[in-house]
């Protein structure tokens, strides 16, 4: 299916004060495949990412999503296409409970009721927090507001997931499982994130983007094996791959 | 009392109404309504009435059995409030200085009067508000009012409050307490380095609530909110209306305490 593809050509975003974010970024992802985007904080991640459903507006270049260019007359579409998580999930999270937020995203599809529940449920049951749709968001811990996050981007049933550092703030068991959650599913996955050993996990694929530019593009262990590369871009060597604290060895 | 448990206080109401009692499953309607009805018969009483609002605590303190409520608490949460009431009519007594009666050797003017009707209609008010909010839930009482009409920008409007007062809370917390972990006596602490705490609060407010405009876009908002209206009007909450209802309104235009003072004493009021 060719609606899973981004792709994005000689991508540039200039903010009004001036500040060029991105300058002249280009990749195409296809369908099915797990991606990671990796910088040094200010790289231009998250104004990259913020382009993909179309939240900012490319200065010049262009972004496609699927088969369709990204403009104002497809946003809709592009945005039921891709699903965006964001890194706060108290900024995701606005509606008064789990339910009603879950169901936000299907509502303004224009479902009707009767869909709009078995997809929240649906949805609530894939990542595991069915038992807490009638809470208030500000009652969950961080891995439930995290996975409720993610349940109401599912409950639309987009065809890409784009997601913002989604494991920062998660205890170790927590980040565990939403490694295991995330691997399971088969949406084209786009992952910004500092966590190398995430992104090694689950993406074969990693994009390095560095001021604003994309220094590598290629397999994920190819790129973390390079330590040239890996130095110029304020990047380490996962924890996974360094030799052992106790022995030294690798 | 720092603003943290103050907070903490107000997600507690929050708790109570996770409750399963009789008044906790009736409609959030019914509620709302019966004790705007009671609110309304309340304050509509001449400002020197005081033994005619005595029979409408039966309404909170039935609500605070039925409904499982601790009661100190709810006290200690209209003590938190009560100043209020108290500065609205403490010229009172200064001011309207007529005498109304006498109790032996001591008069009491009508200053006094109010002001002790201005109290008891106070607490009877917040107190059924604070048990409204209590078996129902902030969350309830908006989607009630916005079926009965309430524009649903409002009710959109209190219920983001509401989602993000915690939120925004538990972020001026962690400012206050970084700037107070960094002060010394007097040092650091005065109303210059307050307003910039203020002013950041504000900017990381504006900041936030853009990342959310964000998420709602891509989520296909396009200026209709959806709710769910999980709730049924039936028997129990037709009875509870119609029934506190006329109580109030027999308590409105009947003094019954001094109804039975007169059958008590053999005098007729």
């Amino acid at each position: 299916m060719s609606h899973h593809i981004v792709e994005v050509e000689n991508l540039r975003h200039v903010y009004t004060d001036g500040t060029a974010a991105l300058q002249g970024v280009s990749f195409r992802i296809t369908h099915g495949e797990s991606v990671a985007i990796v910088g040094a904080n200010g790289a231009g991640k998250s104004t990259l990412l913020l382009h993909l459903n179309g939240y900012l507006a490319p200065t010049s270049g262009k972004v496609r999503v699927g088969d369709l260019p990204l403009n104002k007359d497809t946003l809709r579409e592009v945005r039921h296409t891709v699903g965006m998580i964001f890194q706060d999930p108290d900024d995701q999270l606005f509606m008064p409970t789990v339910y009603d937020d879950v169901a936000f995203g299907p509502f303004n599809l224009g479902l009707p009721p009767e869909e709009v529940d078995e997809r929240v449920m649906e949805a609530l049951t894939t990542v595991g927090v069915a038992h807490l749709k009638d809470k208030s968001p500000h009652r969950l811990s961080g891995g439930e507001k995290r996975r409720a996050a993610i349940a109401s981007v599912l409950s639309m049933k987009p065809d890409i997931l784009v997601m913002d550092e989604p494991s920062t703030g998660l205890d170790p068991m927590a980040r565990r499982q939403l490694i295991s959650l995330l691997r399971a599913f088969t949406h084209t996955k786009i992952i910004a994130s500092h966590d190398l050993d995430m992104v090694l996990d689950l993406c074969e694929r990693t994009i390095v983007i560095h001021g604003g530019e994309v220094k590598a593009d290629g397999q994920t262990l190819d790129i973390f094996t390079n330590e040239a590369l890996l130095s110029e871009c304020h990047l380490q060597k996962p924890l996974s791959m360094q030799g052992c604290p106790v022995c030294g060895k690798g | 009392m720092n603003v943290d448990s103050k907070f903490l206080g107000l997600g507690y109401l929050d708790i109570l109404s996770f409750q399963d009692t009789p008044v906790h499953r009736l409609d959030p309607r019914a509620k709302v309504l019966t004790t705007i009805v009671f609110i309304v018969a309340v304050v509509s009483f001449d400002k020197y009435q005081v033994s005619a609002l005595l029979p409408f605590a039966i309404f909170p303190v039935i609500m605070i059995v039925r409904g499982n409520l601790p009661a100190a608490y709810l006290m200690g949460r209209l003590l938190f409030v009560l100043p209020f009431a108290f500065f609205v009519g403490m010229f009172n007594p200064l001011l309207d200085r007529d005498i109304l009666f006498r109790v032996g050797s001591a008069a009491v003017s009508g200053g006094w009067i109010s002001f002790f009707s201005i109290l008891l209609r106070f607490v009877l008010t917040v107190l059924a508000a604070l048990t409204l909010i209590a078996t129902t839930g902030f969350i309830g009482v908006c989607t009630a009012l916005e079926m009965l009409g309430l524009p649903r920008v409002f009710a959109v409007q209190l219920l983001f409050l509401y989602r993000y007062l915690f939120v925004l809370a538990a972020e001026g917390g962690r400012m206050a307490r970084a700037r107070s972990l960094r002060s010394f006596g007097d040092r650091g602490m005065g109303v210059k380095v307050f307003s910039s705490l203020v002013g950041h609060l504000l900017l990381r407010t504006i900041d936030r609530a853009q990342r959310i405009y964000m998420a709602m876009l891509s989520r296909g908002f396009h200026g209709e909110f959806h709710f769910r209206r999980p709730f049924k009007m039936g028997f129990p909450e037709i009875a509870f209306i119609f029934g506190w209802s006329a109580l109030f309104i027999l308590f409105r235009v009947y003094n019954l305490p001094r109804l039975l003072g007169g059958i008590l004493t053999g005098v007729a009021p």
